[in-house]
């Protein structure tokens, strides 16, 4: 599944971008990065395992927090900014979308849809909702935001940030019809930039 | 009997104050072998006080100041790689310094010697690669001034130095340690025995104990020093109510300074230490940015979490820099509790990702 998406964050990339991977875990959409469109990106990452990962892999990564970083890059010095699977980890998550539009020329945003069928129908027998795309315990859970496709476009339109593309992938494949995407969509992925 | 060998190197070499240096001599150690391509030398450069014996080896079985990192099937895998490791110039472990005699006058330099740069520095270890037949570096790593050397490398011999390794250093020392390395150094100045550099059997000791004290304070951290000697007292209950030592963290420090003045010579900690607060890249090329424009090296920035010497911070601004410029750039944080000193202390924590840096294909 991860597998889908990432070669959809990989579609809205074009050869010689440069690339900075918000939250880039042990590195996976680097490695494709570089393998398939011989682009050597930047990750940053927080936790020090994942550096390492990242390090043995040859990739340039960054071991830091990104809410501390971004401000340090000037105005869009990348063609793309990418936050996949962290949006729901972060503290502040208006200010990151904000600061990757203004260091990125282009956004590219997943997250886990907290909206999904199956989410809400947990809500409503009265359980904290678990699935592929939110496996963890209210407890334990690193997951610190909720947010549903629905909620991001809105907080997009507040915000005056353009929606270039959006895509839903339920835990198989991509959904087609955009009417679904909050109701199906397990996860969701945005090409979003400044107005 | 020396460890290190010794090269004459065979032109001058002309220093950043302007002044030239003939006949210079450089101390050095190699471990390992030189491969047939001859393209698996690593650099390896030392910190202030350090000097060319960075791991033991059969000729010279001491411990060295880096024996966990460098060695056979250590993390810089000599088996595999070539390491050159040179005392620095202006230093006292076998290269030329203030020490050394001045062949024009026949008596010791002293503080004739010409203010040095971290910049002279390297270009001494450059001519003596060069001069060992090296075409080409696989790497440089330094610690602390010795990651100094390893940005200059990096930028003045950008073609020659394939990867960079730059540990708990900076591009310039904080107006804090600037302040530090003043103290110690108007320490020794202030001597009854100093005579303005032109010391001999009475050596300044005390001065340059101070001075070794005041840097030592500035290498370990508020809870490495307080986990190590809190404010026990040292072989007594109660306090002696009189003006000397009391607690172990004075004996300690004690111990520490009395221990390096039997080994190191107090004109060169001035001149090395002179180095170091001069160090800045900024101010030399105009902006950092300007200074990293050169580099082509993949650059590796390690830093400490509990160092205040050379900050995190300090590290991020040259790593990010690399980063704006679209450099190869990797910087990570070790998280240590044993401050600046942490490098020579936890060195696995740092092998290990100097040795994933290394190991991996450009």
């Amino acid at each position: 599944m991860s597998h889908i998406q990432n070669e959809d964050i990989l579609s809205y990339i074009s050869k010689k971008d440069q690339v900075l991977d918000l939250g880039c875990g042990e590195g996976d959409l680097l490695e494709l990065l570089r393998d398939k469109k011989s682009i050597d990106g930047y990750g940053i990452e927080k936790d020090p395992g994942n550096v390492m990962n990242c390090i043995q892999k040859g990739l340039s990564v960054f071991h830091g927090d990104i809410q501390e970083g971004l401000s340090q890059f000037p105005d869009q010095s990348f063609d793309t900014v990418i936050l996949s699977q962290t949006l729901q980890q972060v503290q502040n998550p208006l200010e990151v979308i904000h600061e990757m539009c203004r260091v990125g020329k282009v956004a590219i945003v997943t997250f886990p849809n907290f909206a999904h069928w199956k989410t809400r129908f947990q809500l409503l027998k009265g359980i904290i909702p678990k699935s592929d795309a939110l496996p963890y315990e209210w407890y334990n859970t690193p997951n610190i935001r909720v947010v549903s496709i629905k909620s991001f476009k809105r907080i997009c339109k507040k915000e005056k940030i353009r929606i270039l593309h959006q895509k839903a992938f339920s835990s198989t494949k991509r959904l087609a019809l955009p009417l679904l995407h909050n109701l199906c969509g397990q996860r969701a992925l945005f090409v979003i930039k400044k107005e | 009997m020396s460890d290190y060998l010794t090269k004459q190197l065979s032109t001058p070499i002309t220093l950043q104050c302007g002044a030239t240096l003939d006949d210079v001599t450089v101390a050095y150690e190699c471990f390992g072998k030189l491969n047939e391509a001859k393209d698996n030398a690593i650099m390896i450069c030392h910190a202030l006080t350090g000097d060319s014996h960075v791991t033991e080896s059969v000729e010279a079985p001491k411990e060295g100041w880096w024996n966990d990192m460098v060695g056979p099937g250590k993390h810089i895998d000599t088996n595999k790689f070539y390491v050159i490791c040179s005392n620095v110039l202006g230093s006292c472990k076998g290269s030329m310094g203030p020490g050394t005699i001045n062949q024009k006058t026949s008596q010791k330099y002293g503080l004739s010697f010409p203010v040095i740069t971290v910049k002279d520095i390297v270009s001494v270890q450059y001519q003596l690669c060069i001069e060992l037949g090296i075409p080409s570096l696989y790497a440089v790593v330094g610690p602390s001034m010795g990651g100094m050397q390893a940005l200059e490398w990096a930028i003045s011999y950008s073609k020659y130095c394939k990867r960079c390794v730059v540990i708990a250093s900076s591009s310039s020392l904080s107006p804090q340690a600037l302040a530090f390395g003043m103290v110690g150094r108007n320490a020794i100045i202030s001597d009854r025995s100093f005579n303005e550099g032109n010391y001999d059997e009475e050596k300044p000791k005390q001065g340059l104990a101070i001075a070794r004290m005041i840097g030592h304070i500035t290498y370990l951290s508020k809870k490495s020093i307080t986990d190590k000697f809190g404010r026990k007292l040292q072989e007594k209950k109660e306090y002696n109510y009189e003006l000397d030592s009391d607690f172990q963290i004075e004996s300690y420090l004690h111990y520490q300074g009395d221990k390096f003045v039997e080994s190191f010579d107090a004109n060169s900690y001035l001149y090395l230490s002179k180095a170091l607060s001069y160090f800045d890249l900024s101010k030399e090329y105009g902006s950092l940015k300007k200074a990293f424009e050169k580099i082509s090296a993949s650059m590796l920035f390690i830093s400490i979490s509990s160092d205040w010497l050379y900050p995190t911070e300090q590290s991020k601004e040259m790593a990010r820099t690399c980063m704006n410029m679209n450099k190869k750039v990797t910087f990570c944080e070790v998280e240590s509790d044993y401050g600046h000193d942490s490098f020579l202390i936890e060195v696995d924590k740092f092998g290990e990702v100097i040795h994933s840096f290394i190991e991996r294909e450009l």
